[in-house]
């Protein structure tokens, strides 16, 4: 099912909580909005549902206007943080509530029960009660209670936050895979920017209620359209500097201060020309250390985090972040030379907080 | 060390004896005493004062239809109020947690000053709206069983324990409610409920325990209530058992204690047989959780 959503705007009393978002989704499509806590994401989601009436707006299932359909007559399925089951029933009835609603034949909803629960590796456990569960099987019944109506959209509110990091990973995978499967459309909440790049075909950035960015998670990695993505997206987090650019001899190059300065090549030229004071971004893997030439600097610190080792030194009046091989055996008050990959090098405005470099 | 251990556990309960020691002595009491002619403290005695002196002649008012009556009347009134007050209750208190609406808050507010409110100065007000519905037809004081809702009826002393004992039960179904997640409600909503079946399948079944605390609290209120049934039904010495009571105290003189004693327990029996079985419950109002609702 295609969704749109035009304007759509929500206030609670004094304060709005949704800003007049637009965004389309395509058939089929899973995406993922993503912001901090707090930004509206839930908001805007239950808006979709139908639990919330819009203050403004409107929200298109297929080109119809559903603003005043009751969530029953929208034919979505939802999975909650909190799982959301009802826990005085067991595992069958939760999973066939739905169904029931409808009032489908006692054998159809056996049959689908099965269907599900065998989709979802929950077949043994149909007689429980979700208090017997664990959390991470609670979930999958949650989910299953989602699909079993077979809804033309699927909505998500951060079904994840709640199970360890190792089960975390797993399920990513195996909702990315069933949803690809089963070709619903879906949206997907979280404030977790790694959930939302490895599963998302497209991104919705929210921050304060305003959408920030809306595409797809490469293009959101590497052309960051304001500063708020640039620091929200990738980890670990992009390394962000005043510097103060100056043209010399046909060439521009980025002051970071002490005299260290780095040339600015020319695929990333900026929009327009400003001769001083920007924010310029550059992530720690496009620093490379010990190079034979580059900036010479000093680590201050050592951050072992597994598979590289997280280094901070000084650069010019900027603390930089990069990434070293542990191999290297790098300790606090080594000198090493650093190499920056402009080509990969970020430009902001500082007052409008927009990029230089992407529209 | 042991002597340690000993002492920890020995010393509260013998505080607990200690503090219910009167109480218990008091029902002990009361149970001799409706077996006695009389009591010289905690021995029975005859009439010239020596030991001695059993008999089951208190308990003779068991023999006059009068007494079922009364029970009869008692049990309807006490079940009158429950189902009226848990209805009502379960409902209002849901309303209030859940939909925002103009004068939620100053509602709330107001049930909780009518709560404060004693019953005694609203005597007098009360009369004169049960007067008032008396003349409304069949609903006055044509109905069966409970008589009406008018002036000298079951229905009226039902309607009126309704009224005062419904902020409390508001309150707490609200204060239940309260405690049920949003997400359990919204999740029923998307499978198809309607807002009522939603109530009714998802949310009610929550707060069973709430619903049970709420029951046996209005029941046991309802079981006990004087000042009203006194009030407004004009036989009082036929609506309830403590209106009969009263009347016993009142009416015979010298008064026989001894039988008053008996009738006493008669009323107390099925409240501490139902508190023995329910206190589970009951402690849920004070502990307020939902967490045993699964
Ligand atoms: N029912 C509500 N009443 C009042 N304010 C609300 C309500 N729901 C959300 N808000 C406010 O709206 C903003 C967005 O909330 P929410 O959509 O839950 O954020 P997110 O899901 O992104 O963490 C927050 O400031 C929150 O306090
Ligand atoms: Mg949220």
């Amino acid at each position: 099912m295609k969704v749109d959503i035009v304007n759509l705007t929500k206030k609670f009393g004094g304060i709005i909580a949704v800003d007049s978002i637009n965004l389309d989704i395509k058939d089929g499509e899973f995406v993922a909005f993503l912001g901090p806590s707090g930004c509206g994401k839930t908001t805007t989601l239950l808006m979709i549902a139908g639990i919330y009436k819009p203050t403004d707006g409107d929200i298109l299932f297929d080109g119809k206007r559903v603003n005043n359909f009751p969530p029953k007559d929208r034919d979505i399925g939802m999975v909650f943080q909190s799982y959301a089951l009802y826990p005085h029933m067991s595992v069958f009835q939760n999973l066939t509530y739905p169904l029931l609603i409808k009032k489908r034949p006692r054998e159809e909803m056996k049959k689908e029960a099965q269907r599900v629960a065998d989709m979802m590796g929950i077949g043994h456990l149909l007689k429980r009660r979700p208090g017997q569960l664990s959390g991470g099987q609670q979930q999958r019944v949650a989910l299953g209670r989602a699909l079993i109506k077979k809804p033309r959209l699927l909505l998500f509110d951060e079904p994840l936050s709640n199970l360890d990091a190792r089960l975390r990973i797993s399920m990513r995978g195996e909702i990315k895979k069933l949803q690809k499967d089963l070709g619903i459309t879906s949206i997907y909440v979280t404030h977790d920017q790694i959930e939302a790049l490895t599963m998302a075909d497209r991104i919705a950035v929210i921050k304060d209620g305003v959408l920030q960015a809306y595409t797809d998670p490469e293009d959101l990695h590497d052309r960051p359209k304001t500063l708020f993505i640039a620091e929200f997206i990738g980890n670990p987090p992009m390394n962000l500097f005043d510097v103060e650019i100056k043209s010399e001899a046909g060439r521009v190059y980025a002051n970071l201060g002490n005299g260290a300065r780095l040339a600015i090549p020319e695929s990333r030229k900026l929009k327009k020309l400003v001769e001083g004071k920007v924010k310029m971004g550059i992530r720690p893997q496009d620093i490379h250390a010990g190079s034979e030439d580059g900036i010479s600097t000093e680590i201050a610190l050592v951050e072992p985090m597994g598979r590289d080792d997280l280094i901070v030194s000084k650069v010019g009046n900027a603390e930089v972040h990069f990434l070293v091989d542990p191999i290297m055996k790098l300790r606090m008050g080594d000198r090493i030379k650093l190499r920056f990959d402009m080509e990969k090098s970020q430009f902001f405005d500082i007052k409008t907080e927009l990029s230089l470099l992407w529209d | 060390m042991r002597f340690k251990i000993f002492f920890s556990r020995f010393v509260p309960y013998l505080l607990l004896i200690v503090v219910t020691l009167p109480i218990i002595i008091g029902y002990v009491w009361i149970l001799i005493s409706t077996f006695s002619t009389r009591t010289y403290g905690l021995l029975p005695v005859d009439k010239a004062g020596r030991p001695g002196g059993w008999t089951l002649s208190n308990w003779s008012f068991l023999s006059k239809p009068e007494i079922w009556m009364v029970t009869s009347n008692t049990f309807i009134l006490a079940s009158g109020l429950t189902i009226g007050v848990v209805v009502v209750s379960m409902m209002a208190g849901y309303a209030l947690s859940r939909i925002k609406f103009p004068g939620r808050k100053a509602f709330l507010s107001l049930t909780l000053i009518l709560h404060a409110f004693p019953t005694v100065t609203l005597l007098i007000a009360i009369y004169f709206v049960l007067r008032w519905i008396s003349v409304i037809p069949v609903l006055g004081r044509g109905l069966p069983i409970i008589g009406g809702f008018g002036y000298n009826t079951l229905g009226g002393v039902i309607l009126v324990s309704l009224a005062l004992q419904l902020p409390l039960g508001i309150w707490l179904m609200k204060g239940f409610f309260d405690n049920v997640s949003w997400d359990m409600e919204r999740a029923a909503l998307i499978d198809g409920c309607s807002r009522f079946r939603t109530w009714r399948e998802v949310m009610v079944p929550q707060i069973r325990p709430g619903i049970a605390a709420l029951s046996i609290f209005s029941f046991i209120q309802g079981w006990g209530s004087f000042i009203i049934p006194y009030s407004y039904m004009v036989n009082a010495n036929r609506a309830t058992i403590a209106t009969y009571l009263n009347n016993l105290l009142s009416e015979t003189a010298p008064t026989n204690y001894s039988m008053v004693a008996a009738v006493g327990l008669f009323q107390l029996l099925p409240v501490l047989v139902f508190y023995i079985f329910t206190q589970k419950y009951l402690l849920s109002i004070f502990a307020g959780g939902v967490k045993g609702a699964a």
